[in-house]
């Protein structure tokens, strides 16, 4: 059964654009491998962090949203933690109304890129 | 004996605590998920150091409560909000 899911996570400012894109490609093309479906990417790019996280205080942000099995989460979780470059993540089940809400984001999201 | 009251001139006119009626904003605005990527609405529910304000300050019910404090909690695992500071707001 497919629940829709969200992933945050939080890649070190060592790291180049380049390599950076490398991470997001890595990881999304790990969801659809699996039988993922990825609804949605946000690339908040290099954000202040509220307190440092491994003597770094800033990190690029990454939003994934997708449509998985829930056995493939611990797999994705284990690639996080194996991976040294991402210093932060968090994976969340969207219930009915996080569902709905991120939907209504979306749309906002989307018209704001069409604006521009 | 009345003049000199009024001769009495505060800085900030004093202001009565009128007592509010406290509601839940979020059954009054029908919002049914508090979304943990956005900080600046979870920053209401803050104090200055940063820590949960508790419901008899913010008249939220308990259902939501616990949403905005999971929410919370989220939010500052992925560090978009500190643990701990002072003078956030």
């Amino acid at each position: 059964m497919f629940n829709q899911y969200e992933t945050v996570f939080i890649a070190t400012p060592v790291l180049s654009e380049a390599q950076f894109k490398e991470v997001v490609a890595k990881f999304s093309n790990l969801v659809t491998e699996n039988g993922g479906e990825i609804l949605h990417q946000e690339d908040w790019g290099l954000k202040k962090l509220a307190y440092p996280i491994q003597k770094k205080s800033t990190g690029f942000y990454h939003l994934l949203e997708f449509k998985a099995d829930p056995s493939f989460i611990e797999t994705l979780e284990i690639m996080y933690r194996r991976d040294e470059r991402i210093i932060r993540f968090l994976t969340f089940r969207l219930d009915k109304y996080a569902a709905e809400y991120s939907e209504k984001r979306r749309k906002k999201v989307q018209a704001k890129i069409e604006e521009k | 004996m009345a003049s000199n009251q009024s001769e009495i001139r505060y800085l900030t006119p004093p202001t009565v605590e009128v007592k509010k009626k406290k509601y839940c904003r979020f059954k009054k605005n029908g919002i049914k998920y508090v979304d943990y990527k956005d900080p600046e609405f979870l920053k209401k529910f803050l104090n200055e150091q940063g820590k949960i304000l508790p419901r008899r300050l913010t008249g939220t019910s308990l259902k939501y409560q616990r949403k905005v404090a999971q929410a919370v909690k989220r939010a500052r695992h992925i560090a978009l909000l500190p643990y701990v500071t002072d003078l956030m707001k």
